[in-house]
């Protein structure tokens, strides 16, 4: 469609005259005989929320009564998207869900993909996503890590930079391997887009054998932190039983001392192949949730270790034809993302689209466990608290 | 007096030696518009490059863009084939997924390198056959081309500049 410009200018000027509308708004008297509450809406537009993200705090006095999330300022009906794409067309809208995870959050879309038609990936394009999802991991682990930090207003900004400057060394892995630092759209059905570059192997070497000390690094930096042990221990916990039956998942599922991740409960790709450890909190206050995940990226260099040196060789992709048409039926694929179970459950009914889309996002379960976790506390540990639940709203409206 | 470090900020104490040995260390930031880096090999961005003279006009990335952003108008041609009339491209609302050149059988449509890209009007951003041809002048990226990809210079890397190695 070509845009003529004389008649963009002339749509310009025939724009009425705004008149003053009269939304739905619900309408809370503050103020009403007898009620010392006081309501406070943070947000949507407030730079502790992480995005539109609003949250409706009751407060009796200094502590807070009653929390209430109010989301769905960034709903961009991406489930009905799909359901006029194609199934490989859908692959770079899952990068907009969370982007700070968007090659998990390929995988988990193609792994439903490849379910649902019964496509075989080759052994090479597996590990290649198996190395791709765990430099995701650190990279997402380094931001939630850092952010959580800036929250608290502890060392300032001083820990955000510094983890900044070694997610910028994963982004440009990312950035040799597909083209792009955000929206990597790499994997494909049936394997992965293109082969790795004949020198990114040597760089992710590099990379695994000096994060540790970098890790060291934050933890001399923070882990003895007075500050941050006295704004995070006892803070915002979430207990066991509230962590399952609120069906939270990643390391908030961990933090609470439960130890469930996917990658060793219901192992997909070659998860089963290698040697790691889940890590697990103890009493899931925001001290064990940060702990999980300086944790985990440990476990994700131990992975990477062993999965460089065994990368085989051969094709990375299964020919898969352009218009894929999967028998009908539906499937659910599943896989742990940096921030928990990130699932696509997919319809189909024989045709070049799906029928249904859902999608499952991790950090919409679990900020749903948030108001549990804040009740009975100071503001300022409330957004402390929603700080280390580590959300994306992209992913939470969808 | 001497202070007692023992509950009260020795961790802080700790931190600050990190912190003081940063302000040692070499600057790894640059300076965009005087310093530039080189970009990666595979750069997805909105600038494309057609080659006509392979195009046969069968509209694969048509059909595999999206968000319908490429016109394929074609006519019916002497020997059998497609005369292609009219090829364009509305970056404006391309997302860079790189479907179309993924999709196009006979190598003729390339993601190009250049990346300021900025304009005034949106109707500018409507690539036409003027802007995407092939030239001697154009650059092509590497990205599912990896005829183009050896020819490129090396991506600058922080792993490079900012490794453990060249700090001792």
């Amino acid at each position: 469609m070509k845009i003529d410009e004389a008649k963009t200018e002339s749509v310009i000027l025939e724009i009425p005259k705004a008149q003053p509308v009269m939304r739905d708004v619900e309408i809370i008297d503050t103020d009403a005989p007898g009620d010392d509450v006081f309501v406070l809406n943070m947000g949507p537009q407030h730079p502790s929320t992480h995005g539109v993200f609003r949250m409706r705090v009751t407060f009796s006095g200094e502590l807070i009564e009653d929390m209430q999330p109010i989301f769905g300022y960034l709903h961009r009906g991406i489930e009905k998207l799909a359901e006029t794409r194609t199934y490989t067309q859908f692959i770079p809208m899952t990068d907009r869900l969370s982007y700070l995870t968007s090659m998990a959050n390929n995988h988990a879309y193609v792994v439903a993909v490849e379910k649902l038609a019964g496509i075989e990936v080759p052994e090479r394009a597996e590990y290649i996503r198996v190395i791709m999802n765990e430099l995701m991991r650190i990279s997402s682990h380094l931001m939630a890590v850092g952010f959580f930090l800036n929250d608290l207003g502890c060392s300032v900004f001083t820990p955000l930079l510094y983890m900044y400057r070694e997610r910028e060394k994963l982004l440009d892995l990312f950035e040799m391997v597909c083209g792009a630092r955000l929206t990597y759209n790499y994997m494909r059905i049936g394997g992965v887009s293109q082969d790795l570059p004949e020198e990114f192997l040597g760089y992710a070497k590099q990379f695994v054998k000096e994060m540790p000390s970098y890790i060291e690094e934050y933890e001399q930096l923070l882990a003895e932190n007075e500050i941050l042990l006295a704004r995070t221990k006892g803070v915002g916990v979430l207990t066991p039983e509230m962590a399952v039956n609120s069906s939270a998942s990643g390391p908030v599922l961990r933090a609470s001392g439960i130890k469930w991740d996917l990658r060793k409960a219901d192992p997909y790709s070659l998860y089963d192949r290698f040697d790691f450890d889940v890590p697990v909190g103890e009493i899931g206050d925001n001290y064990d949730r940060y702990r999980v995940r300086i944790e985990e990226m440990r476990q994700s260099l131990r992975i990477l270790e062993q999965a460089i040196p065994q990368l085989p060789e051969g094709e990375v992709r299964t020919k898969v034809p352009q218009f894929l048409r999967p028998p009908k039926g539906e499937a659910y694929g599943r896989i742990e993302t940096p921030q928990g179970e990130l699932g696509f459950y997919l319809v189909s009914d024989g045709g070049i689209a799906p029928y249904r889309l859902h999608i499952r996002p991790p950090t919409l379960i679990n900020v749903t466990a948030l108001s549990e976790m804040v009740v009975g506390s100071l503001l300022a540990d409330a957004i402390a608290t929603f700080g280390s639940i580590d959300v994306c709203l992209g992913e939470i409206d969808r | 007096m001497s202070i007692k470090f023992e509950r009260y900020g020795k961790g802080l104490a700790k931190g600050m030696v990190i912190t003081l040995k940063h302000v040692l260390r070499p600057r790894i930031t640059t300076q965009y518009p005087e310093e530039r880096l080189n970009i990666s090999r595979r750069f997805r961005g909105s600038d494309f490059v057609w080659d006509k003279d392979r195009c046969t006009g069968c509209a694969t990335c048509a059909k595999s863009c999206l968000q319908g952003n490429i016109t394929v108008v074609t006519s019916a041609g002497k020997e059998n084939n497609y005369v292609v009339e009219e090829f364009e491209i509305d970056v404006g609302r391309c997302i860079s997924c790189g479907l179309c050149v993924e999709a196009c059988p006979y190598t003729a449509l390339h993601f190009g390198l250049s990346y300021e890209k900025g304009t005034y009007r949106r109707g500018d951003l409507i690539l036409g056959r003027d802007k995407l041809e092939l030239t001697p002048a154009s650059q092509p990226s590497g990205y599912d081309r990896p005829e183009f990809e050896v020819r490129l210079p090396k991506q600058t890397m922080l792993l490079d500049r900012a490794g453990r190695k060249r700090q001792k």
